[in-house]
């Protein structure tokens, strides 16, 4: 059976393409994902051994909380996204990048700038104190710049492209940086102290600044970890899967929906707050009505597939991505769900909400990018494959593993918190005070720690993998060699 | 490059006829089941909407149908509970704490609800289990400040230690060192002094002498304290500040006078009650 069934009959030569940007990109991704994953192991065992902090300040679960999240989003995510975006659009423009490689260089280390500013800034304790909006005002001026050509490089690309049409990657990471802009331009409005010092003042204050960090914080999801790297699905998954997007209309349709109404749910994080009831209803209607948009993009990439099924038993770097489809489209309907208010109730402040970010975060966000990269890492450095195709299975289920001991356990121990919470003794008292839930969770947090540990180990099997296959060994003829054989 | 549709043999379904980089896209329709699924959560939200507080204009925002807030849906539940404790609160109210501690289902209610107020309010500092840490007593032992039977641990949650209410247990140790009274030779004199007083070490005839002049007035001639002043007795070998000689002598230096919340201002009688048995219980009430 071929699964080229639509062959294509284009041969004009190609450009000269922007790579060596990439190859960097790839590089630091895969520098910054260790970063991100050790420092979730360090913290996730702080939470089990709180003296891991030695009573230093710059160690504190408060310094590095925001260091990993920010390396995993922002360093790990955000510098995956620069490399493949530069990647897509110039491949589906079939036009080298608008500024060439002066541009991208700029984009790609003017962003590293921006991640070593703010994460060195968090260890001295330089903090706005707004999840995910944590560096202060002068790193913000500067990711603004850099942002602003990120923009102009990707826009540019796009209009000068030799394409009659804009592939559909190329609307989602085009709705991401916009997105991106306005809403990190918006929260981060603040007013400095002093020039030379590093303290400010947000421009908004109570229950406002409260919805617009939340507007920000919820849409940094929807666009950074779901539009963008949608755009990565839409490209890669096809591209290893070598089969024809599924359904163009459901396309279009999903893309539209989803960001139509992902920029209104925001309020769902503040449910039962000082948030006036109807910005709570409308949150939560929202996010009700975003499930099928959001899903409409794991149907996209599950059935691209059909027809190519039979490359999973061969190709596990598209389990890879297959399987960040699946996570996705998991994170898409637990997040409507915990956004009901009578749900919410229960899992807000929880550690559930922390299993739902992982399992977005680890399931589909660093997956696809696992994914992504090992077909990616081959194609540029111009190797057969990976050095080792067994490592990658391996990889594969280590961090499958990882990520399910992490959820399952986030799951029990936010749900035992809620209904501990809320438990009333037959007297009619509250039953349990809140050191007594922390000590019911001690179990739950080892497992955490320990799913945290199989996922940072997937990381370095694949970052060995990735560099004996940089280096260009023969083992990676003879590994792809003993594979074809297998097959 | 020109359009050009195509039927895919696997999935019998048509190209849009645009490539990009060899990626083609299909034109199947949307799934069916998608498109109802995304209709029943829309006519959800719009029927949520009608019966909850939602849009907004101007001046205000519409109110639903079942005239729903966050505020009166606490109060409602805030209320059932409140209801089912109501008629063992309204005798605990009424009752004297000797009363309380003499009827077993009144002493039972109020052990449970003395417990959950302690582990919200007092645990932070007095610790889960009452047994306190440097600088908070420990309520299990038999060593108080201001005395241990269950009246005067009912007016020392009530009023509190060292605060701004009127009826505060109060009282002030100068600071003997800070504030130049004794020498840091002097305060070394009588560190060694008040040792000695649970056993530990040697006194010197200095030490005695200032313990005699500046010293009994609060804690006694054999040191045994005042729970009228919360006075610590300094003979058992119980230190709220640590009992090593150099937490001795900063404790004079210096002197502690630690304070405590009036919790009358913060709690209803009720449950102040209810907070007085359960600690007069854990192991020192006298």
């Amino acid at each position: 059976m071929s699964s080229q069934a639509v062959v294509s009959a284009d041969h004009r030569p190609a450009p000269r393409y922007v790579e060596d940007v990439i190859r960097a990109a790839l590089v630091l991704t895969m520098f910054w994902g260790i970063v991100a994953f050790s420092a979730g192991v360090v913290i996730a065992a702080q939470l089990v051994w709180p003296q891991l902090s030695f009573d230093s300040e710059y160690l504190t679960f408060g310094r590095l909380r925001p260091l990993h999240t920010s390396a995993a989003i922002f360093a790990f995510g955000g510098t995956a996204l620069i490399g493949t975006a530069f990647h897509v659009v110039q491949r589906t423009c079939r036009t080298r990048l608008f500024g060439g490689a002066p541009l991208g260089w700029f984009v790609l280390l003017g962003y590293q700038l921006f991640i070593v500013v703010a994460a060195s800034g968090y260890l001295m304790g330089i903090t706005q104190s707004k999840e995910y909006a944590e560096p202060e005002w002068y790193a913000d001026l500067w990711l603004t710049i850099v942002w602003v050509a990120y923009l102009v490089a990707y826009l540019g690309t796009v209009l000068k492209r030799e394409e009659p049409h804009i592939y559909v990657a190329n609307w989602f990471y085009l709705a991401f940086i916009i997105t991106i802009a306005m809403l990190h331009i918006v929260n981060n409005l603040a007013v400095p102290v002093s020039f030379a010092g590093t303290k400010s003042y947000g421009a908004w204050s109570g229950v406002q600044d409260a919805m617009i960090q939340w507007w920000y914080g919820h849409n940094a999801v929807g666009f950074f970890l779901t539009a963008a790297f949608l755009g990565m699905m839409y490209y890669y998954i096809p591209k290893a899967a070598n089969r024809p997007i599924y359904s163009y209309r459901l396309s279009i349709v999903h893309f539209w929906s989803l960001v139509f109404l992902y920029i209104w749910a925001g309020p769902h994080h503040l449910h039962y707050t000082s948030l006036p009831d109807w910005a709570q209803t409308l949150g939560m209607v929202f996010s009700v009505m975003l499930w099928m948009p959001s899903w409409g993009g794991m149907i996209n990439g599950l059935m691209t597939l059909s027809g190519a099924w039979d490359k999973l038993r061969t190709d596990p770097g598209l389990r890879f991505s297959v399987t960040a489809v699946g996570f996705y489209g998991m994170a898409t309907f637990e997040g409507p769900v915990m956004s009901i208010k009578a749900v919410n109730s229960l899992s807000h402040y929880t550690d559930w909400t922390i299993g739902h970010v992982h399992s977005g975060a680890l399931g589909w966000v660093a997956f696809i990018v696992f994914g992504t990269m090992y077909y990616l890492v081959p194609k540029m450095w111009n190797r057969p494959a990976m050095w080792s195709t067994r490592l990658i299975g391996w990889h594969y289920w280590i961090a499958t593993i990882g990520i399910v001991l992490y959820i399952t356990a986030m799951w029990v121990s936010g749900i035992m918190q809620g209904l501990m919470w809320r438990a009333y003794d037959e007297l009619g008292f509250l039953q349990y005070s809140f050191v007594e839930t922390v000590a019911a969770m001690h179990p739950f947090y080892v497992i955490r720690l320990l799913g945290g540990v199989f996922f940072l180990s997937g990381g370095l099997i694949m970052a060995y993998n990735m560099w004996r296959t940089v280096r260009g060994e023969p083992e990676a003829a003879a590994d792809a060699t003993r594979q074809a054989v297998a097959a | 490059m020109p359009t050009k549709i195509e039927k895919d043999v696997l999935s019998g379904q048509d190209t849009t006829g645009h490539e990009w980089d060899g990626i083609k896209e299909l034109n199947t329709p949307l799934p069916t089941w998608w498109v109802y699924t995304f209709y029943v959560t829309i006519v959800f939200a719009v029927v949520y909407c009608a019966l909850y507080p939602s849009w907004p204009w101007f001046t205000g925002h519409t109110q639903g149908l079942l005239g729903y807030s966050n505020r009166t849906e606490l109060t409602r539940e805030l209320d059932a509970q409140a209801k089912e404790r109501a008629a063992f609160v309204d005798r605990i109210r009424a009752a004297s704490l000797a009363d309380i501690r003499k009827d077993p289902e009144l002493f039972n209610f109020a052990m449970a609800g003395g417990r959950s107020a302690f582990q919200t309010n007092c645990m932070q500092c007095h610790g889960a289990g009452g047994a306190g840490n440097t600088g908070f007593p420990n309520l299990v032992d038999d060593d108080w400040l201001w005395g241990g039977n269950i009246d005067q641990i009912y007016a020392t949650i009530q009023h509190g230690v060292r605060n701004a209410d009127d009826n505060s247990r109060q009282s002030l140790m100068p600071r003997f060192g800070a504030d130049g009274i004794l020498t840091a030779p002097q305060v070394a004199a009588v560190t060694d002094y008040v040792l000695s007083l649970s056993g530990h070490g040697k006194a010197t005839p200095e030490g005695a002498k200032i313990w005699q002049e500046q010293c009994v007035a609060c804690h006694q001639a054999d040191g045994k304290g005042n729970q009228e002043l919360g006075a610590p007795n300094l003979t058992d070998g119980i230190w709220l500040y640590g009992g090593d000689r150099d937490s001795i002598y900063r404790s004079i230096f210096f002197a502690r006078n630690g304070s405590m919340p009036a919790w009358g201002q913060r709690l209803d009688d009720a449950t102040i009650k209810m907070l007085a048995v359960y600690v007069h219980s854990l192991g020192g009430g006298r």
